[in-house]
């Protein structure tokens, strides 16, 4: 089957399956989802309806959609503007943590206060405490050549402890029964709810701006210009006399700032207050978003919303099928080898081949298709 | 008078912790010497963790354990080598897919089996030498698979180093072009060495859930496939530096658990962050002089190769 069908590169990369290719990632993980589900001897009916539907059936659940998109996206739009200049930040749920360390101390030093300039101070604390978080590598990075890569997954890990250690040591709620929590952040504190009777709050349009914002910076300024160069072609980026060590700054600094905010939005949202584990993995997840978003402000909303729907089917199928919530992790995997898969179209075709040889003929042009043969 | 038990618990601990790093970061230097970047580390040992667990669980033999474990990561590292190799999908997107995957899969599969213990694997002294006064504890008492960990390090080191199929690895990770105009088949080479890595870090999963703790934890890994990726670039791409440095990190993490246990007034969380805080030191250290990675790293590593355009 295979044989007769050949992998040809396109003269033009294909712009059409280029915004096709998500959708067709999204279908084949749907279509994987039933056969698991049928796999585990659940009704693929029912299954879909709990994953799906289900939690966004009401007004309460497209609230719970759009909190659970707002710091996905937040993540998102940051990492992406790195991507695109092939700086990869995977550590935006380190630099989230950070974010949230330093709102969070700004709520718990305001205590009972209600101050006016409170949030807004939050607000930047957070945008602060990401940026600090990204700052390493991005220095690390331009002064010794390490790889951000690894460097901001360790601050990952770092920043987790740290959080840990503030919620068991000195930020500890003292009547909080010892659990690792801080105090509950006052009313004053807490980002407003955007409708009355859902849990959603600001944070979702404070996100939308972002993305304009992040259009904006991408298409119609020149550092969003030499970034774009430099991820594309990076030889002509050299050429040109844009410096790589700006292009690093600028994209850590901007995705460590939205993972911050991210951070914010969310103990100041619907945690209320420091604890020891305050994300389910966004920062992670928020990788696969802007990727399946095509790195793209319009597509990172959809991406967001998408991965939000993936995180309320994982809770509504533990809740009503018994199934483990780590399904949502399983469906994420998915989504991106799927995407990855279909990305292949855009740079490639595949053409038929006609002759009855051509199978034989073809292997010397494209040994690639033969040696799937093999394996 | 005591003083050497101390000691010598703390070298056994370190040997142990170490093993799954060496395993881990040895089959990654393979790997990365074809001109291959796996990022999916971390995912492949999760789900090797997970397999062996199950396998051993339900078979109550370990060996049958570490096989299904080494499937398992292979099987991983397949899905890794058809979106990359064969569909020419970015290797550092797919890497972070497949780890991203691997946790979700393992949570997954393993969430029945969260704090079930399990026999483990027996310690295998070897007979005689492990007769031997404090020699015999510091260097002949360990589990099988430290023994096997020194045996994957010969082997790794001669393969690389003397044999031709070496020689060819070496050739594709420098120039895949060249390699492919000379009639290697770069393609079908990069999958063996991709899925010699998936099988290495399935067993250094395995070692965790097996030997280390012995139960199945999620995300029990806690980034040592991070770790281990780290010191392929440590060793500069060089087995024996890999080997020494994964016994450093080894070294790292029970100091720091040992000092927790002394209760030194240091909070255990700034203790427990010693190896990750290591890990960013060590790469400024190697990465400092651009030479260093420039002369060792494999010119192609990271880029695709489609051989027909």
């Amino acid at each position: 089957m295979l044989n007769m069908f050949k992998l040809e590169r396109r003269p033009v990369p294909s712009s059409m399956m280029k915004i096709a290719s998500p959708l067709i990632a999204a279908f084949a993980m749907l279509l994987t989802g039933i056969v698991i589900f049928t796999a585990l001897g659940k009704p693929p009916q029912q299954a879909f309806y709990v994953f799906f539907i289900k939690p966004v059936e009401n007004i309460y659940g497209v609230g719970e959609l759009l909190l659970k998109a707002s710091p996905l996206l937040l993540c998102a739009l940051g990492l992406a503007i790195g991507f695109r200049a092939n700086v990869w930040n995977i550590g935006a749920e380190g630099q989230l943590t950070m974010g949230a360390i330093a709102s969070g101390g700004v709520a718990l030093w305001l205590g009972d206060t209600s101050v006016a300039w409170g949030l807004p101070l939050m607000l930047l604390a957070g945008a602060l405490g990401g940026m600090a978080w990204a700052a390493i590598p991005a220095f690390l990075r331009n002064r010794f050549n390490t790889s951000e890569i690894l460097v901001t997954l360790m601050l990952v890990y770092i920043a987790q402890l740290f959080l840990s250690f503030l919620v068991h040591g000195p930020w500890r709620d003292p009547q909080g029964f010892n659990f690792p929590q801080s105090k509950t952040f006052a009313d004053a504190y807490l980002i407003p709810l955007l409708v009355e009777g859902t849990r959603t709050n600001w944070s979702f349009v404070l996100g939308l701006l972002l993305a304009i914002a992040s259009w904006i910076f991408s298409s119609q300024t020149f550092a969003g210009y030499r970034m774009q160069v430099a991820g594309l072609a990076p030889a002509a980026a050299t050429y040109a006399g844009f410096s790589i060590k700006r292009n690093v700054w600028v994209a850590l600094m901007i995705s460590g700032a939205t993972a911050g905010l991210a951070g914010m939005c969310e103990v100041a949202g619907p945690i209320g207050q420091l604890q020891a584990q305050i994300s389910p993995g966004y920062g992670f997840a928020a990788i696969i978003v802007a990727w399946i978003g095509r790195l793209h402000p319009i597509g990172i909303v959809f991406g967001s919303l998408l991965m939000s729907l993936l995180y309320l089917g994982g809770e509504s199928a533990q809740m009503q099928m018994a199934l483990p919530s780590a399904i949502t992790g399983l469906f994420q995997g998915l989504l991106l080898f799927y995407l990855l898969a279909a990305d292949l179209f855009i740079t490639f075709r595949l053409k038929r081949v006609h002759t009855p040889h051509a199978s034989n003929l073809s292997m010397p042009v494209n040994p690639s298709a033969a040696t799937k043969g093999a394996v | 008078m005591n003083f050497d038990i101390p000691l010598l618990a703390i070298f056994a601990s370190t040997v142990t912790a170490a093993t799954p790093l060496i395993y881990a970061a040895l089959g990654e230097t393979v790997v990365e010497k074809a001109g291959v970047l796996n990022l999916g580390i971390e995912g492949m040992m999760l789900v090797g963790a997970v397999a062996g667990f199950a396998a051993t669980l339900a078979t109550g033999s370990p060996v049958i354990g570490f096989i299904a474990a080494a499937c398992a990561g292979v099987l991983m590292s397949l899905v890794f080598a058809v979106l990359t190799l064969s569909l020419q999908a970015n290797q550092v997107a797919t890497g972070l897919a497949l780890t991203l995957f691997g946790i979700g899969l393992s949570a997954f599969v393993g969430h029945d089996f969260a704090g079930t213990p399990i026999a483990g694997l027996k310690k295998l002294p070897i007979p005689f030498l492990s007769d031997i006064p404090v020699l015999g504890k510091l260097l002949f008492s360990y589990d099988a698979m430290v023994y096997g960990s020194i045996l994957l390090f010969i082997a790794v080191q001669w393969f690389l180093v003397k044999s031709y199929a070496g020689l060819k690895i070496r050739a594709i990770g420098e120039s895949p072009t060249v390699a492919h105009e000379v009639g290697h088949p770069v393609i079908w080479i990069r999958y063996c060495a991709v899925m010699f890595g998936g099988a290495t870090a399935g067993i250094a999963g395995a070692y965790l859930s097996l030997v280390q703790t012995p139960m199945w934890v999620e995300g029990m890994t806690a980034g040592k496939g991070w770790i281990a990726l780290a010191l392929v670039v440590f060793g500069t791409w060089k087995p024996l530096r890999v080997v020494l440095g994964a016994y450093l990190f080894g070294g790292v993490t029970v100091m720091q658990l040992f000092a927790q246990g002394f209760g030194l007034g240091i909070p255990s969380e700034f203790l427990s962050m010693l190896p990750y805080v290591a890990t960013i030191v060590v790469l400024v250290i190697i990465c400092r002089d651009p030479k260093t990675i420039l002369l060792n790293q494999p010119l192609s590593l990271g880029k695709s190769f489609h051989p027909g355009s």
